[in-house]
């Protein structure tokens, strides 16, 4: 079976609003996670689509998908984990509870705060998953990526046609991710920033899926700022 | 959701513009495949007067597209279903007046944003089915609508002897109402009259071809289809004067951009009954489906369709109206936005 998994655990710090994480606040009219959801609804391959949320957000959200509820893809709204890859364990628990453990659940992650995220991108993945067993969603880097281990100089300047920056969503054979994570020790743990990581850590291949620049991630204030800015005057893309 | 609307802003200048689309009553649609019809193109490259781009843009191009349906309220097609997009937004005119021609329709793609979005809605009627079809001959269903309502406007008007039937050009528009007329005329015969003798060659099922030329001074036939268009109409027109028996009608179906001279002289010494016909309703979709199920149309069709490289991206839009340029008839691509 096939799974969406929506992650909206984030509190929204960076955006230095105490009110209202960045997923709940409203663009074009409504909240930036129900645009997220709407366009993982209209991809019928899904079985069922689970929200991730922050304990305290997890009633809010349930309300705000009320209406949605009925439609021909399930629902789940479940409370996410302490950090990223935390919630997607608790998604995948939830999942295993409702559906049972198979070795062909596939699950396609993505950031609540993508609201730009394309049906076409959300499809790659779920054909690319089948197909490789996981695949991150990249773009080719546009800046010079330099690395630096101590912050003052340069370490290195690695050519930038081997650079991509890395999007959501992320999708994986839920088996396999889940037997991977278990395996990591807490040090590898700390050192995620994303679940492909999992994997790549583990020397598992993960395929590339093209995304798009516009599949911004809502991180900042000036990131919704420009979300806001798109959708009244648009992009030359 | 967001969805992405690829809008012409300037000539051959592409922008995408996000504009929110809930689940409402209308069918939801993902675009699979489009043809580029003259009229894109010639926005496309700038070449309508400044004012009509002023007044028109920013806009999405296409008007010939199939797509899959994603979500339909109305429970009239599944999700899955291919189908085609009818771009004419009717009017409201009185009995009688066809949807495409009443006081108030409009036309997605022409000063209303046409099919090059990520996902279309659209009234259920103004969706039609096309399960079994080609999807790359699909796409082109709207090119053939408006051969179906040229027909059937011609069956409206012209007196019943229809034995010789000439259709004046050999492009696509030509191509295409030969095969409708094949099939919806099947008794008629066919006369051909181009400029090219290598497209003229494709019209393989007509009774006659001829270079105009080489035409027959003698040459005559019944009724005429003017498929020019362009700087060819007024001699296309003048043709069909010239050779056409009494009482003949001539459908018009090419755009000349420029006002053109009409020899009303012998055109009321013959009789003779000229009708207009643009774009099509709901009625000529259907009938162009049926078309297409007949058994060769669509392997006529794809004679004269070039399939283009998949379009994902704004570069990827660029590339295939640069494309369109050099093909002869009808590009057809797959939108993977």
């Amino acid at each position: 079976m096939i799974f969406g998994a929506i992650l909206a655990g984030g509190v929204g710090s960076r955006m230095n609003i105490e009110s209202m994480p960045k997923q709940y606040l409203p663009l074009a009219g409504k909240p930036v996670f129900l645009h997220t959801l709407e366009k993982f609804l209209l991809c019928d391959e899904f079985d069922a689509v689970y929200i991730g949320t922050h304990p305290n957000w997890v009633d809010f959200t349930r309300d705000a998908v009320m209406p949605y509820v009925g439609s021909a893809i399930d629902i789940h709204v479940v409370k996410g984990g302490s950090d990223r890859n935390g919630t997607i364990m608790s998604i995948i628990d939830a999942i295993e509870d409702d559906y049972g453990p198979s070795p062909d659940h596939i699950i396609v992650t993505h950031d609540s705060v993508r609201p730009f995220v394309k049906l076409s991108t959300i499809k790659g993945n779920i054909e690319a998953a089948r197909q490789y067993g996981a695949c991150d969603t990249v773009i080719p880097a546009t800046d010079t990526i330099v690395t630096s281990q101590s912050g003052d100089q340069i370490d290195e300047i690695p050519p930038r046609s081997a650079m991509y920056q890395g999007q959501t969503p992320q999708s994986f054979n839920i088996d396999q991710l889940k037997g991977l994570y278990a395996s990591l020790t807490d040090e590898e743990r700390a050192s995620l920033t994303d679940a492909c990581k999992v994997l790549v850590l583990k020397g598992v291949p993960v395929r590339l899926v093209p995304g798009d620049v516009t599949n911004i991630k809502l991180t900042t204030i000036m990131d919704y700022k420009v979300a806001q800015a798109m959708i009244e005057s648009g992009v030359d893309a | 959701m967001i969805n992405s609307i690829y809008q012409l802003v300037a000539p051959k200048s592409i922008a995408v513009k996000f504009e929110d689309v809930s689940f409402g009553d209308k069918v939801l649609i993902q675009p699979r495949y489009m043809a580029i019809c003259h009229a894109d193109q010639r926005y496309y490259q700038g070449r309508r007067d400044p004012a009509v781009m002023r007044r028109k843009l920013p806009m999405a191009l296409i008007h010939e597209c199939c797509g899959q349906v994603l979500k339909d309220p109305s429970g009239t097609f599944a999700p899955g279903a291919p189908v085609v997009l009818i771009p004419n937004v009717p009017g409201h005119g009185p009995e009688g007046v066809y949807e495409n021609y009443a006081a108030g329709s409009g036309f997605l793609s022409s000063g209303r944003d046409g099919f090059m979005r990520e996902l279309v809605d659209l009234d259920p009627d103004r969706v039609v089915g096309c399960a079994g079809i080609d999807p790359h001959v699909a796409a082109m269903t709207e090119f053939v609508s408006v051969t179906c309502h040229a027909w059937h406007r011609f069956t409206q008007a012209a007196h019943a002897k229809r034995d010789r039937i000439a259709l004046i050009g050999d492009g696509a528009m030509a191509y295409t109402l030969a095969c409708t007329l094949s099939v919806l005329m099947p008794q008629s015969e066919l006369i051909i009259i181009g400029h090219n003798a290598d497209k003229l060659a494709l019209f393989s099922f007509a009774a006659e071809r001829y270079l105009t030329y080489e035409a027959p001074e003698d040459l005559t036939f019944d009724h005429a289809f003017e498929c020019a268009g362009g700087e060819g109409s007024a001699a296309a027109v003048q043709f069909v004067i010239d050779h056409i028996a009494p009482q003949g009608t001539l459908m018009l179906l090419g755009v000349s951009e420029q006002p053109i001279p009409v020899y009303t002289r012998d055109v009321l010494e013959k009789g003779m009954t000229l009708v207009g016909c643009s774009r099509s309703g709901r009625e000529d979709f259907e009938r162009a489906i049926e078309v297409l199920r007949h058994p060769g149309i669509q392997d006529r069709l794809r004679q004269i369709i070039h399939v283009a490289p998949a379009v994902h991206t704004v570069k990827d839009v660029k590339q295939v109206f640069a494309l369109d340029l050099q093909t002869p008839f009808k590009t057809v691509f797959e939108w993977g936005v």
